[in-house]
């Protein structure tokens, strides 16, 4: 066979001949390929962040109630006030809480699914934390809120254990507490773990599962207790996994403003700010001035986890 | 590795598997209860009378196929747009390729209420009237990410040297792709597409800001949550909003196996 008729000859159609062309332009070809979802997110989300963050510069007149289009840092000033930032301090310890009760509530679930189980027990595993994610959020909510309410079943477990007295104690602690658990931050603060408790689980797993079993038997014959293999290998290395949990955990309260309007005290979240700001207080410009808040925490936030791995982990 | 340490760490894992699916169980059992008024427990008697009255509701109707309609319409975009980008990200490098899935991740990385604001201050800005298609834009911004994660794994396990060879004998980039990467990636976009449809049929925090009076099925339950009218009828409705989601779940489970779903895929 000669070389000519070993390459095949150049296309004739229309559509052979624009895949020849983009093959020998892999720029162009990746560009046309990106296009479609950057134009989409440029213009849609982008778009929709700048026209917002445009608005946090502006100010509202007080008597009017109408918004002064002038640049102003007038309203950022205004979340310095005590109640607004109070509600910035409430929303950020809260997240915090979560994202800390998470690792320590997750990690077990994640370490025993990657090291010890196999086959069905893994898929059960699995699906015992995919189910509850992929279900409705505002089931979940609306789950809790049957489960925390003073007749629901929680005051009659601890009644049915005789712990009642725990129950009471716990609710009257000062700050937390409150005249019942779905009007506590309690409340508030179980039904945030239990919603984001799978986005840890699942990045802590994955990273448990790319533990080479090498290094394990090695720190195991180099004498290490199973305790300082954990200790000194496998938490080093999950770490990663768990960082990039509570990105999702941390981000997603700090946003949330639908739980604790529903299971709570009724003092307000950076979310619940917003909304109401936007809302009924027609204050666009501090609306979009509390947003700035998560944006700008949750920036600092993904700069800490990207030098600490976590990107790679997720 | 088995040691006192393990048995200590199953007992916690079990009770935190506990904790996982016990409500979703409290659904199931308080859908069937014969009070009406309060959320006392246990239920004093089990009916199935409220699946007959829920069923009567035009109310629930109406906002189910909202939802039904907005869901499909925003996984197909989420579908064409997810599938494009995760052919660039996943076959070349180039300038800016980290700045591009920043961005693909940001709508869900960025608390949802964000991404709602910005686009009712938008929807303001431009006075652009509420209605079905502002709450599919909001949608599928988010649903892209979904469908792009799911893809981008199956890509980069995908060999190189199948595109190639097909490329050798002769096949278009076209062809190639009809042939030999659609039959390949295609469970993981069946999957990508599921979860999507999944993420916008349970969406309530950017469709508050965009659905202006319409009412999409998470938003009739979030006003029943805030003001209950019927108790009973929402037991039911979130009784079978949980059915409809374990479906598609389920299905992108056995399509992909358990490796290829992340908590990013997961992402609201």
């Amino acid at each position: 066979m000669s070389v000519a008729e070993a390459i095949a000859p150049p296309p004739r159609s229309l559509t052979g001949r624009l895949s020849d062309g983009l093959w020998r332009a892999p720029k162009l070809a990746v560009l046309l390929l990106l296009a479609p979802a950057l134009l989409w997110l440029a213009i849609v989300y982008l778009g929709s962040l700048a026209t917002l963050l445009r608005q946090s510069f502006f100010s509202l007149e007080e008597f009017s109630g109408l918004i002064v289009e002038d640049y102003t840092l007038a309203t950022y000033a205004e979340l310095f006030q005590p109640a607004n930032f109070d509600i910035i301090v409430r929303t950020v310890a809260m997240a915090a809480c979560v994202s800390v009760a998470s690792a320590i509530v997750g990690f077990p679930i994640a370490y025993v699914a990657a090291r010890y189980c196999r086959g069905a027990w893994k898929a059960a595993f699995y699906l015992a934390v995919m189910l509850p994610l992929w279900s409705s959020y505002l089931v979940k909510v609306y789950a809790w809120k049957l489960m925390l309410a003073r007749e629901g079943i929680l005051t009659w477990a601890f009644a049915k254990v005789g712990l009642t007295p725990v129950l009471d104690w716990a609710l009257a602690l000062p700050g937390i507490g409150g005249p019942s658990l779905s009007t506590s931050y309690i409340g508030t603060f179980l039904v945030f773990l239990y919603i984001w408790l799978p986005y840890m689980i699942l990045p802590t797993q994955a990273a448990l599962e790319r533990v080479p079993g090498g290094l394990i038997a090695a720190s195991a014959d180099l004498g290490a207790t199973p305790w300082a293999t954990f200790r000194h290998v496998i938490l080093p290395l999950a770490m990663p996994g768990v960082v990039a949990g509570s990105i999702f955990t941390f981000s997603l309260t700090l946003g949330d403003y639908i739980i604790p309007q529903i299971v709570g005290s009724g003092r307000y979240f950076i979310g619940q700010a917003v909304y109401v700001q936007q809302g009924t207080a027609g204050n666009i410009p501090l609306a979009a001035a509390f947003t700035v808040v998560p944006i700008l925490i949750m920036g600092v936030y993904l700069a800490i986890a990207r030098r600490l791995g976590a990107f790679d982990a997720l | 590795m088995r040691s006192e340490g393990s048995l200590a760490v199953k007992i916690a894992a079990g009770l935190g598997l506990a904790f996982l699916i016990a409500p979703l169980l409290v659904i199931v059992a308080y859908a069937f209860t014969t009070e009406e008024r309060s959320f006392v427990w246990p239920p004093p008697g089990l009916t199935l009378k409220w699946f007959g009255v829920a069923w009567e509701r035009t109310d629930v109707w109406a906002a189910l196929t909202l939802s039904l309609r907005v869901a499909a319409v925003a996984t197909i975009l989420a579908l064409i747009l997810g599938t494009l980008t995760a052919m660039a990200v996943a076959r070349s490098r180039f300038f800016g390729r980290d700045a591009v899935s920043l961005l693909v991740i940001l709508p869900i990385a960025l608390p949802g209420i964000i991404t709602g604001i910005a686009l009712r201050s938008a929807f303001a800005t431009f006075e652009i009237p509420f209605s079905f298609w502002t709450i599919v834009v909001g949608h599928a911004t988010f649903c892209i990410v979904v469908v792009y994660n799911n893809a981008v794994a199956r890509l980069r396990r995908m060999s190189g040297s199948l595109v190639e060879a097909s490329m050798d004998l002769g096949a278009t980039g076209f062809q190639t792709f009809r042939h030999i990467v659609l039959p390949n990636v295609g469970t993981a976009l069946l999957a990508g597409g599921m979860l999507a449809f999944a993420l916008s049929f349970d969406e309530v925090i950017v469709t508050t800001f965009t659905a202006g009076q319409q009412q999409t099925l998470p938003l009739w339950m979030l006003e029943e949550l805030i003001r209950p009218r019927q108790r009973p009828v929402t037991n039911v409705v979130a009784l079978v909003v949980i059915a409809v989601t374990f479906i598609p779940i389920l299905l992108a489970f056995y399509l992909t196996g358990a490796d290829e779903q992340t908590a990013a895929a997961a992402g609201k």
